[in-house]
């Protein structure tokens, strides 16, 4: 594919038309994806809540999410007049960028990755902290009260909760011996990781509860308490951008609990019935299942409280998670089982990252 | 280096609030999460029921106490007909009784379903809220077909009641009694000893005895924190000595056992609507006295003097001897009282309303000073305020 573009239309330009359709190719299908996160999470809280959810635009409310688009496309971006206007309009769009730009390095089965980095989950890790940007910058610049609050409890628990996540990366990484999300997931061929890293998946469900801002952990959106948080003030689509952007964070922390913990693409069982179905399906299920978590969670608990998360955050998981670091590496070292170093790349990195400079 | 004095910042915390339960306005001085000063504002909601009620009728001035907590409507008709009742010196007949305080405990429920699950909700569930909504629903229609209206009924008349029950009305009330507990545990498996709930409520603004009592609490309020006062057992009204139910009780005063005192006092409100429906004796459901309720339709076709009283109960109303009375009953919120002074002729010459909800709100600052922000919305959620009874 790559050689035929490079070849009709030149190596620079045949690249980028390349890379251009690679995107799309990721992106649309997110876009979508996030697109009927909203109905699903619409329908499935309206089953758990005896009641039928959307069901008139379209067969079964299918067009729902579409009407909802559109709808926020055609109405007015109001800024408020006391707000900087600029940080105003960049803060939604870094938040929706962020959480599209992570997806180049999701492996949706077995090599198909737009860039195969073998750096890659430290790259999810910083483009997900990058995150808090948007969202404080939103709280600031709205200058209003209830969104600068959002923003600011917003900071505290994403920054508290990837200190938790960080530490889980870690005892992934310990297991596999490479930063490569395919490794990761290779590495799950005969154990998922949820199941010798129990007390991990856990943590890291959790803190990407809290990493996203979903309930129970919703504080900076908490509706009884500020409103609608940091984007009070928004409306139109600087409010469709976040929406956006937040479902697809959604979509990425369920991606990566299923590429970390529940083994990516690979079928759970290497036998007949399971491996016939193609294994970016397998991985579509498993993040599917994580998001439909995710919402069940929204429809059954409370919300924390701005003290009792920090407490949870810095003085349960952060102790929870270094010690078992450090009992992870020590059953490796004593079973002599930590993986072998491994210097070569893979060949779908090579191909992917350099066909720019030969 | 001199001292900075930190300016605390003031944040409006409604009117237009999501959580602010109607058009309350608190301001708040905020310490970052931690309040330091409530201040709630009052009157966005005022009609000036008190003045309208001297300017109408005896009967006129019932349905607005539909409209003061329109959550909780015939326990408020109540404490007014009673107090009528006693001005008259008029009995009402044991039927009427009856029919009284099966819906005076029919719309303990209705309130205290609204109140619960909206609770949750300020907490951040909010499923409990859609799971037993359709409860209140199911409720209100028998709120119509008593008296036609499924909200302001304005059912409750001095002597009695507007009509009689319909027939097969009572069946109706026990075949929904029968399935109402599942419903009231299917939504305590939500909450009641949900981890994250309990954290949010336990040990959040407990409230002494004293302070309760100093500070004018009544109610679910006053009882979580441990004192047994209900009217209902402290100065029967109507049939209520002869009722078989507890009054549930809390223990530290504290936002949770102000929930669950509510739960509990559904299930014993449940228990009175069961008892009610069994001994529901028969006879008129009003008083035959017609000087002040009015005849039959039948009659009228018959008797002049019917027809004279009809006329008479419909246009100038009745008189009502000179007097004053304070009554009250226990509406779901507390003590609703009403002080009527009467002058001798067919309206009341005061008519003074005391709102349950006025002396809790009162105690915002008291309550929520030191605690967070978000414990301030589980407070005002466990206080149960509609402001319709206290704007008035």
């Amino acid at each position: 594919m790559a050689e035929f573009f490079t070849s009709t239309f030149g190596d620079y330009l045949g690249t980028a038309i390349f890379t251009v359709l690679m995107i799309l190719c990721i992106i649309v299908p997110l876009l979508l994806a996030v697109a009927y996160l909203t109905l699903a999470e619409r329908k499935v809280m309206a089953a758990m809540q005896i009641r039928r959810g959307p069901n008139v635009v379209g067969p079964f409310g299918l067009l729902q999410p579409i009407a909802d688009g559109v709808k926020l496309l055609f109405k007015e971006t109001i800024i408020p007049s006391g707000a900087n206007r600029v940080a105003f309009v960049v803060a939604p769009m870094i938040t929706f960028i962020l959480s599209l730009i992570a997806w180049a390095v999701i492996p949706f089965d077995d090599g198909v990755v737009l860039a195969d980095l073998n750096v890659g989950i430290l790259y999810l890790f910083a483009i997900s902290s990058l995150g808090v940007y948007g969202i404080v910058l939103a709280g600031w610049a709205s200058n209003s009260k209830y969104p600068f609050l959002g923003a600011l409890r917003s900071a505290a628990q994403m920054v508290s909760y990837e200190v938790s996540i960080g530490f889980v990366l870690v005892t992934v990484l310990l297991c596999v011996g490479s930063l490569n999300l395919n490794d990761i997931v290779k590495a799950q061929a005969d154990w998922w990781f949820c199941i010798p890293l129990l007390p991990m998946f856990v943590v890291f469900y959790i803190s990407a509860l809290a990493e996203t801002n979903r309930p129970p952990f919703d504080l900076p959106e908490a509706e009884s308490e500020l409103v609608a948080g940091y984007f009070s003030e928004y409306s139109a689509f600087t409010f469709a951008l976040f929406f956006l952007g937040e479902y697809a964070n959604i979509w990425l922390m369920s991606a990566m609990t299923a590429l970390l913990f529940l083994g990516g693409w690979q079928a759970p069982f290497d036998v007949a019935p399971f491996t016939w179905i193609p294994g970016w399906i397998w991985f579509a299920l498993k993040a599917s299942f994580v998001a439909f978590t995710f919402i069940w969670v929204r429809a059954t608990f409370p919300r924390y409280r701005y003290d009792q998360l920090m407490r949870l955050g810095w003085k349960v998981f952060l102790p929870l998670s270094l010690a078992m670091v450090v009992i992870t590496a020590g059953v490796l070292i004593a079973t002599d089982s930590l993986p072998k170093k491994n210097n070569a790349l893979p060949a779908s990195a090579v191909e992917s990252t350099e066909p720019a400079s030969d | 280096m001199a001292e900075v004095q930190i300016k605390p910042m003031t944040m409006n915390f409604g009117p237009q609030h999501p959580a602010a339960h109607g058009v309350l306005r608190m301001v708040m001085e905020m310490d970052g999460e931690v309040v330091r000063r409530v201040d709630p504002h009052i009157g966005l909601l005022h009609r000036g029921t008190e003045k309208l009620i001297e300017y109408k009728t005896y009967t006129q001035a019932i349905p607005y106490f539909d409209r003061l907590d329109y959550v909780s409507p015939m326990c408020q008709e109540h404490a007014f007909v009673l107090g009528v009742e006693k001005l008259l010196g008029l009995e009402v007949p044991l039927r009427g009784q009856y029919i009284r305080v099966l819906f005076d405990e029919i719309t303990r429920i209705l309130n205290h379903l609204l109140n619960i699950p909206a609770y949750a909700m300020d907490v951040g569930a909010v499923t409990p809220f859609l799971w037993v909504f359709e409860q209140r629903e199911l409720l209100m229609e028998f709120y119509e077909r008593v008296s036609g209206a499924r909200l302001h009924a304005a059912y409750y008349r001095p002597g009695g009641v507007h009509q009689d029950l319909p027939a097969g009305l009572l069946e109706d009330i026990w075949d929904w009694s029968e399935q109402f507990p599942g419903i009231v545990d299917n939504m305590e498996t939500l909450l009641t000893d949900n981890r994250i709930f309990k954290q949010r409520l336990v040990d959040v603004c407990p409230v002494s005895a004293e302070d309760a009592i100093a500070w004018g609490f009544t109610g679910p309020v006053l009882r979580a924190s441990g004192v047994p006062w209900d009217l209902r057992k402290a100065q029967p009204y109507m049939v209520y000595d002869r009722m078989d139910f507890d009054i549930p009780v809390g223990k530290n005063g504290d936002c949770y056992d102000r929930y669950l005192v509510r739960v509990a006092e559904m299930r014993e409100s449940l228990k009175i609507v069961r008892q009610c429906i069994k001994e529901m004796p028969g006879g008129p459901a009003s008083s035959t006295d017609h000087k002040v309720t009015p005849p039959s339709r039948g009659e009228m076709k018959q008797s002049m003097e019917s027809l004279i009283h009809h006329f008479k109960l419909y246009t100038e109303g009745f008189h009502v001897p000179a007097g004053e009375t304070y009554t009250a009953v226990e509406a779901p919120k507390g003590e609703f009282g009403v002080y009527l002074v009467s002058d001798g002729t067919n309206k009341p010459h005061r008519c003074k309303i005391r709102a349950p909800g006025f002396p809790h709100l009162a105690a915002m600052d008291f309550l929520c000073k030191g605690y967070m922000l978000a414990d301030s919305v589980a407070i005002l959620g466990s206080l149960d305020i509609v402001f319709g009874e206290i704007d008035r």
